[in-house]
């Protein structure tokens, strides 16, 4: 630990006085992180094969499943957390997934949108003929 | 219960605040800086995804995705790249650590792991050209070979980089600024890990459902 406090790189797993407080190893971290990717990957496939859940719902469930392994990854391999030696790497986090989000979500509603207000393909021939 | 905070807090309080002490140490600037780039690379795909998730009914009377995806060549493609993020961060504590033999060993790994994943996605690619699912068929063709294969295209720069750092290793040694570099390579292979999760989820498990 140097005689600063200085911001944590993103991915640097902890080199501070905390690690040395911690009961569990570097390598159990990445581990953890593994097993529980490895669960969450395996309940993902197992979800889009099923018959035993309600159709309609599986692509949701999908998601929020991605969302978890997305959650495994950020703090079991990069490290990141809510210590205040990270405030920055999370403020730039969660820029990045506000822009994600407006760039999705907009670009899906508009589409459906536009979609949804185009005179379907028999009424355009119809009205092209005259 | 309060008291054990307020000593945490002393503790903290004496040292001496990061803007005061100067700048950052030039690990964490540089790291930063990749974090930044990583989440415009990602903000990128947001955008390919986006397209995609628009034009995937478009298949203009050609293969939809239930007929063209098979799920065990994924299912083996992201126990690749998932075991591969695993090792890179074990090169990674080996990095930390100074171990030069751990590093090689988890680098081939890793580097091995990840040129098995694209060996299979471009024999998926070939195999669905020749079944005539070109890019030039369909909408849906077109946003399918952007996406997947600007992944692809991440994965094959990540083995490129991960060979040159394995040479910068052997030649350089463990200097500051080739741990610099590891540390950033380290970041871009754990991000690829996370666009993928989303490129199997929406593209592959998705696209299977009628």
């Amino acid at each position: 630990m140097t005689d600063a406090r200085y911001d944590r790189a993103p991915g640097d797993i902890s080199i501070s006085a905390e690690a040395k407080e911690r009961t569990l190893s570097d390598v159990g971290i990445y581990t953890i992180g593994l097993a529980l990717a490895v669960i969450l990957t395996a309940t993902s496939f197992w979800v889009a094969n099923t018959s035993l859940l309600w159709a309609p719902g599986i692509p949701l469930g999908l998601v929020v499943l991605a969302i978890a392994q997305m959650g495994v990854h950020l703090i079991f391999f990069l490290h990141i957390t809510t210590g205040p030696d990270n405030t920055n790497n999370v403020l730039a986090l969660a820029f990045g997934v506000l822009i994600v989000t407006v760039v999705v979500a907009g670009s899906l509603a508009i589409m459906t949108n536009l979609n949804d207000g185009m005179m379907p393909a028999e009424l355009m021939n119809l009205h092209m003929q005259h | 219960m309060n008291i054990a905070v307020a000593v945490d807090d002393v503790r903290r309080e004496a040292l001496p605040s990061a803007s005061e002490a100067g700048p950052a140490p030039k690990r964490i600037v540089v790291a930063y800086g990749f974090w930044i780039f990583l989440l415009s690379d990602i903000v990128m795909f947001s955008a390919l995804f986006a397209a995609y998730a628009v034009l995937v009914r478009a298949t203009a009377g050609g293969p939809a995705g239930a007929q063209l995806f098979n799920q065990v060549s994924v299912a083996i493609e992201t126990a690749c790249l998932l075991v591969s993020t695993y090792t890179c961060g074990m090169m990674s504590l080996a990095v930390n650590a100074r171990r030069r033999a751990a590093t090689y060993f988890f680098a081939v790994v890793t580097f091995v792991l990840g040129a098995a994943f694209l060996y299979l996605e471009v024999r998926e690619f070939a195999d669905m050209i020749a079944r005539g699912a070109t890019p030039q068929r369909s909408a849906f063709l077109s946003a399918f070979f952007t996406l997947v294969g600007c992944h692809g295209l991440h994965v094959a720069a990540g083995l490129a980089w991960l060979a040159v750092m394995m040479a910068q290793v052997a030649v350089r040694g463990f200097r500051a600024s080739v741990e610099r570099r590891l540390l950033c390579f380290a970041l871009f292979w754990h991000a690829l890990d996370i666009v993928w999760v989303w490129l199997f989820t929406v593209v592959y498990l998705m696209g299977v459902r009628p």
